[in-house]
């Protein structure tokens, strides 16, 4: 289990540097409803995350990263 | 002696402001390599020269605005050029990508882009990266660029012409065909399976890549109408619509994509897009679509029906891929399906032909592995 803090920042950064204009984000609410994000920008974030959190996410889960919540409760359990 | 003219980097593009030199007089240039950043009405682009020789006289300075044709420099032929001349100046080197946003504001505050490390995707230089540089060393300059609200106006203006153009100019037809996408969408899955995220493929590189494949048998869509007249082209390069967070898109070219394997093209697609959105494309990719296609899917669209973007007579559209209901012997079942469209420029070809472009693509499409 990971810092979920620590996480939940580094998704942020990552979400700005794909979305510089990125405000608030509402944790519980869909993340693609609130950030314009292609399949491009989608598959650039979880590079990204892969990067920096050395965690494989595979495409079947990709359904379980709907919200920020989500994402990092997701990153923390792996 | 070779006159160095500014290009054309697309239909909607009557000048372009030079932003700097890459070469000076007495360097050694060869065909295809960067010698001037170039600002049109939608991006700052890299012009690669497409001769080879000795820059004699450079004829536009930095901040001039040129119009298309205008000469921007002389350049000496090789068998004009001295042999002690002759030898080889390093290459233009690819400049830092630059957002649009961060290229604008760093010539608001005399930063100089080029002397910064930048922090973005793949080292860009963004916004907060000028934003530090200017804190750390104040520059005089005076603010000669307009604010990004009118830099915005540029481009819409300059799509406001090429789409004014298109539709007062060219007669469109529109067909779409509701694809089956079982198969596509499982061999693709299996497909990424075995890969690491970065080496993972969009459906959407998938559709590009039937899309050229296609075109191989459909002459008549793949060019440019000029001179009342339609020009085939013997090279597939298809443009692709991208989308720009600051609104506005540009349409910058793969090349030769039905021959790129399936991994390449989308190493390439990534590049392309990563480029566009971080400003720093070149000419030949402004220049060079022959057709261009268009993705809407991910913002939720059954189908998209898109303006021919002149002097290209043909450009594809493709809607979200999702489950609809799908009719087959009698038997009513849910299928994953994309709507794939097609506008044509009817004074190059007829609705037969781009139906049958489309039944092309829609066969090319039940057979994945043949795409790689």
């Amino acid at each position: 289990m990971k810092d979920s803090n620590e996480i939940r920042k580094v998704v942020l950064e990552e979400l700005r540097r794909i979305a510089p204009e990125l405000e608030d984000v509402q944790a519980a609410k869909p993340l693609r409803d609130q950030v314009d994000l292609d399949s491009m920008d989608w598959l650039n974030f979880l590079v990204a995350l892969d990067e920096r959190l050395k965690v494989e996410i595979p495409e079947a889960d990709y359904r379980k990263l709907g919200t920020l919540d989500q994402i990092v409760a997701y990153l923390a359990a792996k | 002696m070779i006159e160095f003219k500014m290009p054309s980097l697309g239909a909607d593009m009557d000048e372009g402001k030079l932003i700097e030199w890459k070469v000076k007089a007495g360097d050694a240039v060869k065909r295809g390599d960067l010698v001037a950043v170039v600002e049109t009405p939608k991006a700052a682009v890299d012009v690669e020269i497409w001769q080879s020789g000795v820059v004699e006289a450079l004829v536009a300075k930095p901040g001039d605005t040129i119009a298309v044709g205008g000469v921007l420099a002389r350049l000496r032929g090789a068998e004009e050029a001295p042999a002690a001349k002759a030898a080889a100046a390093p290459p233009a080197a690819t400049r830092h990508p630059v957002s649009p946003a961060a290229r604008q504001h760093a010539r608001e505050l005399g930063v100089d882009v080029e002397q910064l490390a930048g922090t973005g995707p793949h080292g860009s230089v963004t916004l907060q990266d000028v934003q530090k540089a200017a804190k750390r060393a104040p520059a005089p300059a005076p603010a000669a660029a307009p604010p990004a609200a009118d830099k915005l106006l540029a481009m819409r203006k300059a799509i406001a012409a090429a789409m004014s153009r298109s539709k007062r100019e060219i007669p469109h037809y529109y067909l779409s065909q509701t694809i089956p996408m079982r198969r596509a969408q499982a061999w693709l899955t299996a497909y990424n399976e075995e890969r690491p995220v970065a080496g993972r493929v969009l459906m959407g590189a998938l559709q590009l890549k039937a899309v050229a494949r296609a075109l191989k048998d459909f002459a008549d869509l793949n060019g440019f109408w000029k001179d009342n007249a339609y020009q085939p082209s013997s090279a597939i390069h298809l443009g692709v619509a991208i989308s720009l967070r600051q609104g506005g898109l540009v349409a910058p070219a793969i090349h030769d994509v039905a021959e790129l394997p399936l991994d390449e093209l989308m190493k390439a697609l990534a590049d392309l897009v990563r480029r566009a959105r971080a400003g720093s494309l070149r000419s030949s990719e402004m220049s060079d679509p022959t057709i261009t296609v268009t993705n809407l899917g991910d913002q939720g669209v059954d189908a998209a029906f898109p303006v021919i973007y002149p002097p290209q007579v043909a450009i594809v559209g493709f809607g979200r891929l999702a489950e609809r209901p799908w009719a087959e012997d009698g038997m009513i079942g849910a299928e994953p399906t994309v709507v794939a469209s097609l506008a044509g420029d009817h004074r190059a070809s007829d609705g037969h032909r781009g139906a049958r472009f489309l039944a092309a693509l829609a066969a090319l499409l039940q057979e994945p592995e043949k795409l790689t």
